[in-house]
């Protein structure tokens, strides 16, 4: 059996999550996601402006934290920029063995391959010069060539949040690339836990009321056996609570056909998925299925589209959301006799008594989308009456980095490892 | 007689571009045939009609007493081109778990967590 502790979610979840996971022990390894689908693009843009950027940089703050743990740690920190990643975490951990899996990388290759977008059809070619950051997802068994390189640290690019997980079973019990319902089985753990406390008590609406101690919550541990069966669990003393509902509501989180669960290493069948209570924020996972794997791969590719604005105003009693209606309609006002037109805009009037107004507009063309943003905050002195939280300012143009998935086939793409140390 | 969602199901919902998932659970298992009777494709639909403008899909998972909802077009472009303050769907989740379901006096107290 194998302990296997999940301390990241998300890119800015809970900082002290990994280490309280470390120090309350023991675990075997340590997964770290890193990656959502527009993080690539936000750390593209880094790389551009410092060719030595381009990865979570916490990463190798944290890695300094834990580095006598003894745990091994498997992270997709590396994001556009895993060598660097890896050489930081050398910097402030000499006595470290780092791989890094490389290969997820595919931007200079985008020419080479006729990509339509998954979604709507559409050839990459109406895109393609504004495009950012393009990665293939990988699956775990690069994962597990790393891991056996008795590396203390596995760094990776894109790879499939779940792949974090079934990589240490792969490697560990040595399961074969054809092992299909063990892969499937591998795979349902990692995308129970690879949300982190979403699976322990975060983000539950099952008597949520009840969930205690959310201060101190646990990250989940997967307690996993050769045979595919494993528990999801987390520290004794900690908070949350990991339950039959909040593992039910995790299984079933960003799921498309549940029968179809497309990853690079298998299709997994959630439907036939068992799961029993195993005593106090204990729950059995069992009955996974799986068909051979697929012959495409997913690529997410990020592309500039434009930009966009959103801004909040706050009214008090008396007529609160009366207010906020007729404070948006003067900004259309104003804008329309501007001239200003947007690709899109949206006004939403939150509460009753106090009510918030939130207004946000996108285009492409970012002056007429800054001529917007001044044309919020005048209401406080030139609009209906006791306009509030404007303390922010001005709203702020953001850059749309839009999200372009497709699909390409497996051999396009060619993973290889590098150890550092 | 008619009772929310929400005193026999829990729920949670997420994204995938501009598409967003429903994951409806029973708390009981004697609450399941009441899931499929009650909570349909169309009813879900109707209940998000000024946010879901494309299509709803239903999938079962019968070993956990759960459907999934797929919902199309549900977030005004999705990911970082949606303009909604709920960018993500995480709060569909919550609202399904206020449409009215018909269910009997005896079931209810079955069904019930």
């Amino acid at each position: 059996m194998i302990r296997i502790g999940c301390g990241q979610g998300f890119w800015g979840d809970s900082p002290e999550a990994p280490v309280r996971l470390v120090e309350d022990g023991p675990l075997d390894y340590l997964v770290l996601d890193y990656l959502a689908e527009v993080t690539m693009s936000i750390l593209q843009k880094q790389k551009r402006d410092n060719p030595a950027f381009g990865y979570a940089r916490d990463f190798p703050a944290l890695m300094e934290r834990i580095q006598h743990s003894g745990v091994k740690v498997i992270a997709n920190a590396g994001g556009v920029n895993p060598m660097a990643c890896a050489q930081e975490i050398r910097r402030r951990c000499p006595g470290l063995k780092v791989a890094v899996v490389l290969g997820d990388d595919i931007l200079d290759r985008l020419r080479e391959h006729k990509l339509l977008n998954m979604d709507t059809g559409a050839p990459l070619s109406t895109v393609i010069d504004q495009v950012l950051s393009a990665n293939a997802y990988i699956g775990a068994f690069p994962l597990a060539e790393a891991l056996a390189t008795g590396a203390d640290v596995v760094v990776t690019g894109r790879c499939s949040d779940a792949a974090l997980v079934l990589a240490p079973m792969v490697h560990r019990f040595g399961w074969s690339e054809t092992d299909w319902p063990l892969l499937a089985a591998g795979i349902v753990a990692g995308h129970i836990v690879e949300c982190g406390a979403q699976c322990t008590g975060g983000n539950c609406l099952a008597a949520w009321e009840t969930i205690p101690d959310l201060a101190n919550i646990g990250y989940p541990i997967v307690e996993a056996h050769e045979d595919g069966t494993v528990v999801i669990t987390k520290h004794e003393g900690s908070g949350g609570r990991v339950s039959l509902a909040s593992v039910k509501e995790q299984l079933v989180y960003e799921v498309g056909d549940p029968g179809a669960y497309y990853t690079p290493d298998v299709i997994a069948d959630f439907t036939t998925v068992q799961l029993v209570d195993a005593g106090p924020n204990r729950v059995a996972v069992g009955g996974a299925s799986g068909r051979p794997r697929p012959a495409l791969l997913k690529a997410s590719i990020a592309y500039h589209w434009g930009w966009k604005a959103a801004g909040t105003l706050t009214y008090g009693p008396p007529k609160a959301s009366e207010k906020a209606r007729r404070a948006a309609a003067i900004v259309n006002e104003r804008c329309a006799k501007l001239g200003l037109t947007f690709d899109k805009q949206v006004t939403e009037v939150f509460g009753e008594e106090w009510a918030m107004l939130r207004m946000a507009v996108r285009d492409r063309n970012k002056a007429t989308v800054e001529r917007w943003t001044r044309e919020m905050i005048p209401l406080v002195l030139n609009g209906p009456p006791g306009a509030t939280g404007y303390g922010e300012g001005r709203p702020k143009a953001h850059e749309v980095v839009a999200y372009w998935p497709t699909l390409l086939p497996r051999e396009a793409v060619t993973t290889r490892i590098e150890v550092l140390g | 007689m008619k009772v929310q969602l929400g005193r026999i199901a829990h729920a949670r919902s997420g994204d995938k571009g501009n598409l967003v998932n429903i994951g409806v659970i029973a708390y009981k298992p004697e609450a399941w045939p009441i899931l499929l009777r009650e909570v349909t494709e169309e009813r879900v639909k109707e209940h998000f009609a000024d946010r879901i403008e494309g299509t709803v899909v239903r999938y079962e998972l019968p070993e956990i007493q759960a459907l999934n909802f797929v919902c199309t077009e549900a977030l005004m472009g999705g990911g970082t081109l949606s303009l909604l303050s709920d960018a993500q769907g995480k709060s569909f989740g919550g609202g399904i778990l206020g449409m009215e379901v018909e269910i009997d006096d005896t079931m209810l107290t079955l069904c019930v967590s």
